[in-house]
């Protein structure tokens, strides 16, 4: 009985999202007296035993580069496998692009019931019930999970990562890669850029900045934050941003520590997307657009004025 | 080529969401329902594109869901799609919903199975995955565009921080997102013709609920919003880093 938490990875490095998926996974061995041990298909170039931090006792790596490529079909089967070999009761990974890929698969070949985006640790006392957000974030359900296998997917920026002192042993684990079922023939990142999903902070802009030749002041506050970029959906579908920045009940879901809201005017659809975000900054110059209602600050006031200032006070504070 | 669309109903976007038995049921009064943006803007209308093209193909749609989801259904039949099935189930389980699917897509011979990113009322992401797994077929999720030739797809699919290029040879289970096609409104024609399409109606087959919704709750509400002034912004910073500790 063992809790496998599945990593996830991209150029040779371990992303954010699985940090927190371990942290998730080892707490949620802890509760019930089970092992965690990680998983990660492929291959990377971070130290595996240094996962060990997080809770996790063993690494099982499958190190064969084929799995560098997410491929679902030749992922399920490992995955199976690997279950199968470590004796898992309860598989967790990240609720990003990858896991959600994935989850649904795993549940479905194992008949393990799946809770998809979970933003807790389950609640034994009375069956098998975690927490997640449904209705785009405007409501929550707690979800029982019937089944003696159990699928999570931990929403991103839900969990805090702890980093203790632990070092995990790393075993090999033999799959045999199936033959590829897709053919991978282009990746476009956007580079240098902080992922949206995974960003502590995002800075996000509406129609209210009139025109694409004026995000420059919003980048350059990202930029002295360290944060992700976003925008209403009007912005994505003007082509003044591209659509992976669109968030909203339809575009990405993010919940990031700080939201911070520039000539948005706050529609129930964009809140969708924003409303679980701990800390939400609303700057328009209107003062009844209801954004602010759903707003742990705001300023009253003209963009074009106050972001430029509100970059310069925070490179201010950061020299200070 | 054949084509099977997997449609849902979800409460129109701006329902007030409220919950009724102890908070253990979504109250439905009053709730407009609309067929999930992501099914008929994307998925439906990239089916409608490809037969756009190959008029030898066939759409089927497919609904689980309860006699109320026949709006919706004639809806998206009236944007396009030869015929409908709807499998009588209430069930939100998403295994229980995605063997319904597979079961009707492993006899129907599809060579592409369509559904939406997600469903904004239950979030799963879910169906997509589960159906490709049960049918064991390859899955591309979060597609934002899809071209074929001959027997073989190119998609472009999210990843994180960008999208990927990748080819498969059909059949495939796609997720469809926003960038896989342009929203359409029906026409008088496609309304009229809707009324006479075949919507079959069939029981479902045998299939575990894996999970089940204990309770819903709603968020707490914020405490109400600090304003400063326009010509203070040094103490929205102090604010952000004191106070909130977020910067
Ligand atoms: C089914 C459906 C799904 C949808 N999904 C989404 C979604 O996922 N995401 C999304 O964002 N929208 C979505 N929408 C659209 C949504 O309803 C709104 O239309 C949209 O969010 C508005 O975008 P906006 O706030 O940028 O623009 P507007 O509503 O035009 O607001 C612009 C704001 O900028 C302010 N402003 C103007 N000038 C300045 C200035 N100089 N300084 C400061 N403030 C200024 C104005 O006061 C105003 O509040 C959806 C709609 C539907 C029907
Ligand atoms: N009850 C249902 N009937 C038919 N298709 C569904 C149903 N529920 C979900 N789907 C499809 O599966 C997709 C993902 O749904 P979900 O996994 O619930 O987020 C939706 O966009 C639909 O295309």
């Amino acid at each position: 009985m063992s809790v496998l938490i599945l990593i996830d990875h991209a150029d040779g490095h371990i992303k954010k999202a699985s940090f927190e998926a371990l942290t998730y996974g080892a707490d949620i061995a802890q509760q019930n007296g089970m092992a965690a041990e990680a998983l990660l298909l492929g291959t990377v170039t971070d130290d595996l035993a240094t996962l060990g931090k997080y809770g996790v006792t063993k690494v099982h790596q499958a190190g064969n580069t084929a799995f560098n490529q997410l491929d679902v079909q030749v992922y399920l089967k490992a995955i199976t496998e690997a279950v199968n070999a470590t004796g898992a009761t309860i598989i967790v990974l990240a609720h990003n692009q990858t896991g959600k890929a994935l989850a649904p698969g795993i549940s479905a070949a194992l008949k393990a019931g799946l809770v998809a985006g979970a933003i807790a640790l389950p609640d034994t006392s009375n069956g098998f019930v975690v927490k997640k957000a449904v209705f785009s974030g405007k409501a929550f359900a707690n979800v029982n999970i019937n089944t003696a296998i159990k699928v999570i997917s931990l929403s991103p920026n839900s969990y805090k990562v702890t980093v203790g002192q632990g070092i995990a042993t790393v075993q090999e684990l033999n799959l045999t890669p199936l033959p590829a079922s897709i053919k991978i023939t282009a990746v476009d990142k956007v580079s240098g850029d902080v992922p949206l999903t995974e960003a502590d902070i995002v800075v996000s802009a509406g129609r209210g900045l009139k025109g694409p030749e004026n995000w420059g002041m919003v980048e350059e506050l990202a930029k002295t934050l360290h944060a992700a970029t976003a925008c209403s959906r009007p912005v994505a579908d003007s082509h003044w941003r591209p659509h992976h920045e669109h968030v909203g009940q339809t575009g990405v879901q993010i919940a990031p520590n700080l939201y911070i809201a520039i000539g948005i005017s706050g529609a129930i659809q964009h809140l969708a997307g924003v409303n679980r975000s701990k800390t939400i900054v609303v700057i328009n110059k209107d003062a009844e657009a209801p954004f602010f209602k759903a707003a742990d600050y705001g300023i009253v006031g003209d963009a074009f004025e106050i972001v430029p200032k509100l970059t310069e006070e925070i490179k201010k504070m950061h020299n200070a | 080529m054949r084509i099977l669309v997997c449609i849902s109903k979800t409460p129109d976007t701006t329902s007030k969401i409220v919950f009724k038995d102890g908070n253990t049921k979504f109250d439905e009064t009053g709730v407009q329902w609309i067929i999930n943006p992501y099914d008929e803007w994307y998925a439906l209308v990239k089916a409608i594109e490809l037969k756009e093209k190959d008029p030898a193909a066939t759409i089927h749609l497919i609904t689980v869901g309860s006699a109320d989801c026949e709006p919706i259904i004639r809806k998206a039949l009236a944007l396009g799609g030869d015929e409908a099935i709807r499998i009588n189930s209430d069930s939100t389980d998403s295994y229980f919903i995605a063997s319904q699917i597979a079961a009707i897509a492993q006899a129907g011979n599809y060579d592409i199975i369509f559904t939406g990113k997600e469903t904004i009322d239950y979030n799963g992401s879910s169906i997509g995955g589960m159906v490709a797994a049960l049918v064991n077929k390859p899955y591309i999720s979060l597609a934002a565009s899809f071209a074929l030739n001959e027997n073989t797809a190119t998609i472009i699919r999210e990843i994180e921080g960008g999208e990927e290029t990748c080819e498969l040879s059909l059949p495939a289970v796609i997720s469809c997102q926003k960038g896989m096609a342009e929203q359409r409104i029906p026409n008088m024609r496609g309304i009229m013709a809707a009324r006479t399409k075949p919507l079959k109606v069939v029981e479902p087959v045998a299939a575990e609920a894996l999970t089940s919704i204990v309770s819903f709750e709603l968020p707490v509400a914020k405490a109400g919003v600090k304003l400063v002034a326009a010509d203070n912004v040094a103490e929205l910073v102090r604010l952000l880093h004191e106070e909130a500790k977020a910067i």
